[in-house]
């Protein structure tokens, strides 16, 4: 149950985390995971010299690929049908599911497995095979676990990461039977167990699956060459042993060129993993010798976003997920508070944008922030997130009492004299405001913070009382 | 130089001794500093909780207000990055798809963007001020106490003020400085945020507490007393027994005036 449309109906950003910050299991795997990969990623990234002109690189080639889409599309759907491959158009999540749920129907099939994949997620593919009767089986060892626990991604890199290797035994004992292959006798949490366990129960799928889903990180206009970047090797099983590849791909993947990827392929995994180079990077061009391959190019708002000039930036991101570990929003209530298969600061600014703000759930997304800049810091193609963040506020709508207040506050920072003779207000009633408890709004700030004392004179009458000669 | 003081709408309003010590701690170095009453806030509260319009007329006023300095000083790493920072965002993103609504409302003046340029790049933090403008480090401070210095978020990644504000507090007599662990991670204010998502602003700064005190500081620094209003509060809550102190503070206390 991990599409876009089990999210639908969920409460606003504030009520999720408020339950998530209770789970103190979950903050207690939060913290230790995110801390552990935060420093990994700081140490390969310390250690490259020119991550600054990567970093600005990466930026410089994703801007021109979106800037240029059109004609980079086109390119790489020629090399692609050149080299014997499909390419398919789709422009919402509804008709990429008929696209893919078609393609599989015409290879007789029944059960098909996947490479890890945000986009197939997006659009809520699985539910919609399974309600059509087909059974999708992830085969990413995180999205596994998810699945086996019928629970939802938290993470954009690795989305179990609200897990711990008790739970995950649990899951395994519990559930691996119900999807082929159960967990072998007397299961412990050992890492190393856990993992052989897994690869049981799923070299089997691979054995027998004829057909694989996958999207990918990147995809070459000039050779229309596909590209996974992965850590377990599961994924290049599920791109290679099937007799049917579909690859569902969002416009935004595109690079321009093949030399492209000596950008990317430096930025990606340092940012992700915190590793040097990935284990596994898996490219083809077309249909392999015996294999069919279909790429579904995915719009479902992404044309919407690069119209605007300040949002448009969100679609440079390449899902490594360095904002999520060192964002200490994401670190406190993990990814299920934010209602999307898009968690963490990337999340509160991809999702609004890709959905609307229609939904009190996505309209508080892009509020769900500090500002403290850390994501843009850490981004490896340079997303100003708290820009976008800033930008999609004034576009949200605004609760009636919230738009008084700031009204009024506006009104009164206006003009000097008002902001005078408000503080003349507020220094008179000084004894007045209480400290412990204030009313309305203020609640939430007394709930843990004591109120500063309201001085007897402001900065501004005391200027004027002892540098311009006693005041007026 | 003409010095303006810049003291934010917070400063004025519930923290006039910061705004004191700005102006002690400057005319002891040879500063004349000027308080151009016409000032009131930068903008930032309404721009980032998404009032977009009110915070871009509070930036007009702002300009118009210190336009003509040599330099301006805000003892707010957050307010002074609004202005530098921010302001030309505004001005970027309002090109194409505002500045003919906006030229209409202001005609006959100069258009926002040659402002931001021509104003904003004086605008400093009070550290800055100090050590790149007046190229001082020791401004002859004495504080004998424990103290650890949390650098707030728009200071060190908005103004980028580095180790400025902590070689001030190294060159004050007296003064034991202890690091303060996991000091760049976000205390949890964020403006408005720490009232629309108060349960995670509060379990930030209850790490951000904790941190503190394991330093065993008996005062907590910073530059930017939003910051420390919110930690503060909950240090006062927890009775901690840890006091909060803007730099501005720190620095312009002497021996003599002990």
């Amino acid at each position: 149950m991990s599409g876009s449309g089990t999210f639908l109906g969920m409460p606003s950003f504030p009520e999720n985390a408020e339950k998530a910050l209770q789970d103190s299991q979950l903050r207690f795997n939060l913290r230790k995971a995110t801390h552990t990969i935060r420093g990994k990623r700081a140490a390969v990234v310390e250690e490259l010299p020119d991550w600054q002109e990567l970093r600005a690189a990466g930026k410089a080639i994703k801007d021109d690929a979106l800037r240029n889409l059109d004609r980079y599309l086109l390119q790489a759907e020629e090399a692609i049908t050149k080299a014997g491959g499909h390419v398919h158009w789709a422009s919402d999540a509804a008709e990429a599911n008929e696209i893919v749920t078609g393609l599989i129907r015409a290879t007789g099939e029944t059960r098909v497995m996947k490479v890890k994949s945000m986009a197939t997620q997006e659009i809520g593919l699985n539910e919609a095979l399974e309600r059509e009767g087909i059974t999708a089986y992830e085969t990413d060892l995180a999205e596994l676990i998810v699945q086996l626990g019928d629970d939802w991604p938290s993470h954009i890199l690795v989305p179990a990461i609200h897990r711990n290797r008790s739970e995950i035994r649990e899951i395994f004992t519990e559930h691996m039977a119900e999807w082929g292959r159960p967990a072998p006798e007397g299961l412990s949490d050992d890492p190393r167990t856990l993992a052989d366990a897994a690869r049981l129960h799923l070299r089997e799928r691979f054995l027998s699956t004829k057909v694989g889903v996958s999207g990918a990180n990147f995809l070459i206009a000039e050779t229309g060459t596909l590209v996974v970047l992965e850590s377990e090797g599961n994924g290049r099983m599920c791109l290679t042993l099937p007799e049917t590849l579909i690859s569902v791909v969002g416009i935004e993947k595109v690079l321009p060129t093949w030399r492209d990827l000596e950008v990317f392929l430096q930025l990606l995994p340092r940012s992700s993993t915190g590793e040097r180079m990935n284990p596994y990077t898996s490219m083809w061009t077309g249909a392999t010798e015996g294999q069919e391959f279909h790429l579904v190019l995915l719009d479902n708002g992404r044309t919407k976003v690069l119209a605007d000039e300040i949002g448009r930036q969100a679609l440079r991101c390449i899902r490594c997920s360095a904002c999520l570990n060192v964002c200490p929003v994401y670190e406190r209530v993990g990814g299920h508070a934010y209602g999307s298969v898009y968690p963490g600061p990337i999340g509160a600014i991809l999702t609004p944008q890709l959905r609307g703000m229609a939904s009190e759930l996505d309209a508080s997304l892009p509020y769900a922030s500090s500002l403290c800049g850390a994501c843009y810091d850490v981004c490896p193609v340079a997303i100003d997130i708290p820009e976008v963040l800033v930008h999609l506020r004034s576009k949200a709508p605004h609760a009636p009492a919230e738009r008084l207040g700031l009204t009024a506050a506006g009104w009164v920072l206006d003009k000097p004299v008002r902001l005078e003779r408000a503080q003349r207000l507020a220094t008179r009633f000084r004894g007045l405001v209480p400290k412990r408890r204030l009313p309305g709004p203020g609640a939430a700030w007394t709930a843990t913070r004591d109120v500063p004392a309201v001085p007897e004179e402001s900065f501004r009458d005391w200027w004027q009382r002892t540098e311009e000669g006693g005041g007026r | 130089m003409r010095v303006a003081l810049f003291i934010t709408c917070v400063n004025d309003t519930l923290f006039p001794d910061t705004g004191k010590a700005v102006v002690t701690l400057l005319r002891r170095l040879g500063c004349e500093v000027e308080f151009p009453t016409a000032q009131t806030c930068c903008g930032q509260m309404h721009v980032n909780t998404g009032y977009r319009d009110e915070g871009v007329r509070l930036a007009r006023h702002f300009l118009d207000v210190f336009g003509g300095y040599d330099a301006v000083v805000a003892p707010s790493g957050s307010c002074a990055a609004m202005v530098r920072e921010q302001y030309p965002k505004l001005a970027a993103g309002m090109g194409a798809t505002r500045a003919g609504a906006f030229a209409s409302v202001h005609q006959g003046r100069s258009p926002f963007a040659q402002e931001v340029a021509e104003v904003t790049p004086k605008v400093y933090d009070l550290s800055e001020f100090l050590v790149d403008v007046l190229g001082v480090t020791d401004v002859g401070a004495y504080f004998p106490h424990r103290v650890t210095y949390h650098p707030t978020c728009h200071s060190l990644r908005g103004l980028k003020v580095g180790d400025r504000p902590v070689t001030l507090l190294r060159n004050v007599r007296g003064l034991e400085l202890v690091p303060l662990p996991a000091a760049d991670e976000c205390c949890g204010f964020g403006g408005t945020f720490a009232v629309k998502n108060a349960g995670v602003s509060a379990a930030m700064c209850a790490d951000k507490v904790a941190n503190v005190m394991t330093t065993g500081a008996e005062v907590l620094c910073a530059a930017d007393n939003s910051c420390l209003m919110h930690i503060g509060g909950t240090l006062s809550r927890q009775r901690a027994g840890v006091r909060v102190m803007h730099l501005a503070e720190i620095l312009a206390r002497t021996e003599a005036a002990r």
